[in-house]
């Protein structure tokens, strides 16, 4: 995928801050990464590891106060949106930078129609005239399959079931065909075969429009299923980066092993129990100076209290192009 | 929804005769009589004779009754009359007040224009201030403007209106000047001067009340729109790049209006009921006064007349308030 031309999306160093009651939370520390065209890249981690806090930083949608970006550059197409205005920003979300939600039954306006809520981002962002709009969003649904679009435009969202409601969503996301999409466990609210439903109308699409997708997801077996890059997150920040195949089959971070070894096998010996991560994702309240990890990690030294690990790359690749891992310990120094 | 309508409304019907019903006898039980005002110097024969011609001496279900057909038939039959010049009514016997002798109706017909003018002014104005400051305070919930907006508001709601009133009759008729004190009932708006006499008139207890709404309905704006502000939607909105006019103005507040739509169309029938106290304090003749001065006066048909239309007005607007919301809210279908 990076072969040589200009990422769509380039994050380097973004570091989100919320401010509560109780002090700083550093959210997101210094989280760099890109995006290609065409490119799936997918987010991982646990609840709280930082990954929708990244991706609604990139494009001021996280309120402010309590949120505070603190640092980093976020480039899109050359502009950085980190500079941007309040007013500029709105113009790039739903234009160049689409989002889908995770929880369809709550993301759509219950008291608009679907087609209003489509026409609306058209009207403002491509200057569509209303009859252009309204058809146009029949053509939408038509394109994320949803049956009679031409009647179904003007129900309800309550009128949908929830994979349809996803549909809707990613149909409003695509609606201005943006360069980037950005869906943020969009699965996760859905039983398992409208999931599969989902996972399969995404990689069509993607081959149809050719944008590129950041797949936030705490589930690896929908991220084996789909992207074409991985991003490990904890502690808000990114401890693993790899190409999907390497970061299965080579994995270099115990946590990224850690969540390998939580996937259920469905052959084999039937285990006795479930295996499951000891412990709780570490709430940061300054920046971090140890390895976040450390408290969980079966490898911890003295080195990872001391010292916060950098990422390095393990096959040679300049950063954010291979593989690499933030940690301080090697498999290798285990086998030697 | 027109079978719900009409479900609602022939449901309306028991409940309105239970408490036609009861107000009827909460009334009649209530002590007093009507012939309290008359000296005692009056013979108890006499007395008698009065008591008789006013049909007061008929057993409590017989009166009941009559006073149903009158209010159900009789006077709908005289209002028919009175639009299209029909004769349906003929020389039936009307609702008449016992105070006054003249029918009921004329009473409430001459009260209600005074009630509407002033206390549906101040329920307007009332809504018309509330909405936008319940909106702007949730958007910048803990601003000086909300803090500001949530003291004015515990004012109005905790301070009487007979102090409020009070206050504004010495500070802006006594001190200031600016209005005049009684609210004078016979003055005709035929040209500008009297328009701006009419105006100033109504000013203060406009204010009074239209203070003491405005404090209600606002805090029910602004935490229905707390309440709508941070749903995913609005998040969806602004993912969608829609300006902030758009996403408070279209997204939340259509979200919000729904239950503050319903408190607004309850609230209506305490419009007719009149604030008694207000009309009292400020001596706007309407309907709320007619109710005092009749309970005063013993002045029964009048009390259960009023208390009973004051109950229709009720069921009437639960009604209303119900068919609206179904308007607002898609998810709601009746049928």
């Amino acid at each position: 995928m990076a072969d040589g031309a200009a990422p769509v999306l380039d994050v380097r160093g973004l570091t989100t801050v919320f401010h509560t009651r109780q002090g700083e939370i550093h959210a997101v520390n210094s989280v760099s990464f890109t995006l290609s065209k065409g490119e799936v890249l997918g987010v991982v981690g646990e609840s709280g590891s930082g990954k929708s806090v990244t991706m609604m930083s990139l494009v001021g949608l996280l309120p402010s106060p309590p949120a505070e970006i603190r640092e980093g550059e976020v480039l899109l197409g050359g502009q950085d949106l980190l500079r941007a205005s309040p007013a500029e920003l709105s113009s790039v979300r739903g234009a160049k930078v689409g989002f889908v939600f995770q929880d369809p039954m709550t993301s759509l306006n219950p008291v608009f129609t679907v087609e209003n809520q489509i026409i609306e981002p058209l009207i403002r962002h491509m200057a569509m005239s209303a009859a252009d709009a309204k058809a146009r969003a029949v053509e939408l649904l038509d394109l994320v399959g949803i049956p009679d679009a031409a009647r179904r435009v003007k129900d309800y969202p309550h009128q949908f079931s929830g994979g349809m409601r996803q549909r809707v969503m990613i149909a409003i996301a695509l609606a201005c065909d943006p360069d980037v999409l950005i869906a943020d466990e969009p699965t996760t609210a859905l039983d398992v075969t409208i999931q599969a439903q989902i996972l399969e109308l995404m990689t069509q699409l993607r081959e149809k429009l050719g944008m590129a997708i950041i797949w936030i997801t705490h589930d690896l077996g929908v991220i084996a299923g789909i992207a074409d890059r991985v991003m490990v997150m904890y502690g808000g920040q990114v401890v693993e980066h790899a190409p999907v195949r390497a970061l299965f089959h080579n994995s270099q971070h115990p946590y990224t092993r850690a969540l390998l070894r939580t996937i259920p096998k469905i052959t084999g010996a039937r285990e006795g129990r479930l295996s499951v991560i000891e412990g709780q994702p570490p709430i940061m309240t300054s920046v971090p100076r140890a390895c976040p990890f450390r408290a969980r990690c079966a490898h911890a030294h003295a080195r990872c209290e001391a010292e916060n690990p950098a990422r390095r790359a393990v096959d040679g690749k300049p950063l954010g192009q291979g593989h690499d891992v933030a940690c301080h310990w090697t498999p290798e120094a285990e086998n030697a | 929804m027109l079978t719900f309508t009409l479900r609602r409304l022939l449901l309306a019907i028991p409940t309105l005769l239970f408490i036609s019903l009861i107000i009827f006898l909460l009334v009649d039980l209530a002590p007093g009589s009507p012939m309290s005002e008359i000296p005692l110097t009056v013979p108890p024969e006499v007395r008698q004779k009065m008591i008789a011609a006013l049909g007061a001496d008929q057993p409590v279900f017989v009166r009941y009754i009559l006073w149903l057909r009158q209010f159900f038939w009789v006077e709908p039959a005289y209002l028919l009359d009175g639009w299209f010049g029909t004769d349906l009514a003929g020389d039936q016997q009307r609702i008449l007040s016992w105070q006054s002798r003249s029918p009921v109706f004329t009473v409430i017909g001459q009260r209600i224009p005074q009630t509407l003018t002033v206390i549906g002014t101040a329920y307007l104005v009332g809504i018309l201030i509330a909405v936008p400051i319940g909106i702007y305070s949730a958007y910048r919930q803990y601003s000086l403007f909300d803090q500001l907006g949530t003291f004015v508001a515990m004012i109005g709601f905790s301070v009487p209106t007979f102090f409020t009133g009070t206050l504004f009759i010495i500070i802006f008729a006594v001190w200031l000047g600016w209005f005049p004190t009684k609210y004078d009932t016979t003055l005709e708006v035929t040209d500008w001067a009297s328009f701006i006499r009419q105006m100033q008139q109504m000013a203060m207890p406009v204010m009074v009340l239209g203070l003491a709404n405005a404090a209600a309905i606002s805090r029910y704006m602004r935490s229905s729109m707390l309440e709508n502000m941070g749903q995913d939607y609005v998040r969806t909105a602004r993912a969608k790049g829609m300006t902030e006019r758009t996403v408070v103005l279209k997204h939340v507040l259509r979200n919000s209006m729904i239950p503050v739509v319903t408190v607004i169309a309850l609230g209506i029938p305490s419009i007719f009921g009149g604030a008694i106290i207000t009309e009292n304090l400020f001596g706007v003749n309407g309907i709320g006064a007619a109710l005092i001065g009749a309970i005063h006066a013993s002045d029964l048909p009048m009390v259960q007349t009023l208390a009973f239309i004051f109950a229709v007005l009720i069921v009437g607007f639960n009604l209303i308030a119900d068919i609206l919301y179904g308007f607002l809210d898609p998810r709601i279908r009746y049928d």
